[in-house]
């Protein structure tokens, strides 16, 4: 039963993180984790065996339970590009608002642009 | 100012300090000649860039709050696309007396360090912290102390003056919030001479600190954390 669950709920997340890509809502660039999480589990509840063999490597009694690890590490790992990504935003957002700060001034003052920097 | 070569900017970052700005820019042109102020508004609510702008000041606008440390990096930023060479950072709370600029400015001048840091603590000064600050002033103090290798007593003193070596690093890499014991390490980091100086300090003159009980806590873990970091941080010279 949970084989089944993990498999429909990742295939519906698969189809709908394509049509975000298509529809434009979402950057490729953001899409590969989702996506790649989304094929492990695939294969993972597909492919008993493999999971049979990869709980016994790892220590897992119980197969299924490591369909929900494999997801965790993804979604963990989701979240920490998340991360990163934000640092950079907000780091390129504060350059943008300085940037426009002194700007602002400039037109203010009237300044002509060729007398920066000396 | 007398020397020719030293073209010199006070840089007064200010967030809602309607009630203390005015007076602040008045004291600075009492007390120094030729120096020109710059306010940096960090997304203020209150009157204070129409004050500041009504009393002569340059004001560059943040279209939002960003941080103490982004407002003086703004500075930064504005005094080297204007060709000034040293800058003299001045709380907008009435904290920092303009008398006391030149005391900053003159190891500089002479070439003595790249930061200038005013103390509360190298002289007996009068000024009395709570408990629990001047804990934290402590603690901080010693832990820069011990990472700079110099007897640095006031490491959260935001009175400082920068020449132009170290205005280019921090330009770059200056901290958002609560930047000034965090910048200290980076100075150090980035090879630049660190030095205090004794002065004099008043009890802010109006508004708020930015540091109320809640946010002490964070503030202590977050620079400790920061300089942390920092220590393992690469960074090019």
């Amino acid at each position: 039963m949970i084989q089944i669950i993990s498999i429909a709920i990742s295939l519906v997340l698969f189809v709908a993180v394509i049509d975000l890509i298509r529809r434009g809502l979402l950057k490729e660039k953001y899409s590969v984790l989702w996506l790649a999480s989304m094929l492990f589990v695939i294969v993972l509840a597909v492919w008993k065996e493999l999971l049979a063999r990869v709980s016994m490597l790892v220590g897992v009694a119980y197969p299924p339970t490591l369909l929900f690890l494999v997801a965790f590490l993804f979604v963990i790992l989701i979240l920490l590009h998340y991360s990163v990504a934000i640092s950079s935003l907000s780091e390129k957002n504060k350059i943008l608002a300085q940037e426009i700060a002194l700007l602002k001034n400039r037109i203010h003052d009237k300044q002509p642009l060729s007398e920066e920097k000396r | 100012m007398e020397n020719e070569d030293h073209r010199v900017l006070i840089i007064i970052p200010a967030y809602n300090e309607e009630e203390t700005i005015a007076a602040v820019i008045e004291d600075i042109g009492l007390h120094t000649r030729g120096a020109s102020v710059v306010v940096v508004d960090d997304g203020s609510r209150d009157a204070t860039q129409l004050i500041a702008k009504s009393m002569g000041a340059t004001v560059l606008e943040h279209p939002f709050n960003m941080g103490v440390g982004a407002a003086v990096q703004t500075g930064f930023k504005y005094a080297l696309e204007c060709g000034y060479n040293i800058c003299i950072q001045v709380d907008a709370d009435g904290q920092h007396p303009a008398e006391e600029i030149e005391k900053l400015l003159e190891p500089i001048r002479r070439g003595k360090a790249n930061v200038v840091v005013g103390s509360r603590f190298l002289e007996p000064s009068g000024y009395r912290p709570s408990i629990a600050r001047g804990m934290g002033i402590g603690l901080f103090s010693r832990v820069v102390s011990a990472i700079v290798g110099t007897r640095i007593t006031d490491a959260t003193s935001g009175f400082r003056a920068t020449d132009l070596k170290a205005m280019k690093f921090l330009k770059d890499v200056y901290p958002e919030d609560y930047p000034e014991v965090e910048a200290l390490v980076l100075l150090h980091k980035g090879g630049f001479d660190i030095m205090e100086v004794p002065v004099s300090m008043r009890t802010r003159q109006g508004g708020r600190s930015s540091i109320t009980a809640g946010r002490s806590v964070y503030y202590l873990i977050k620079v400790l954390l920061a300089i942390m970091v920092d220590i393992m941080k690469k960074i090019e010279r």
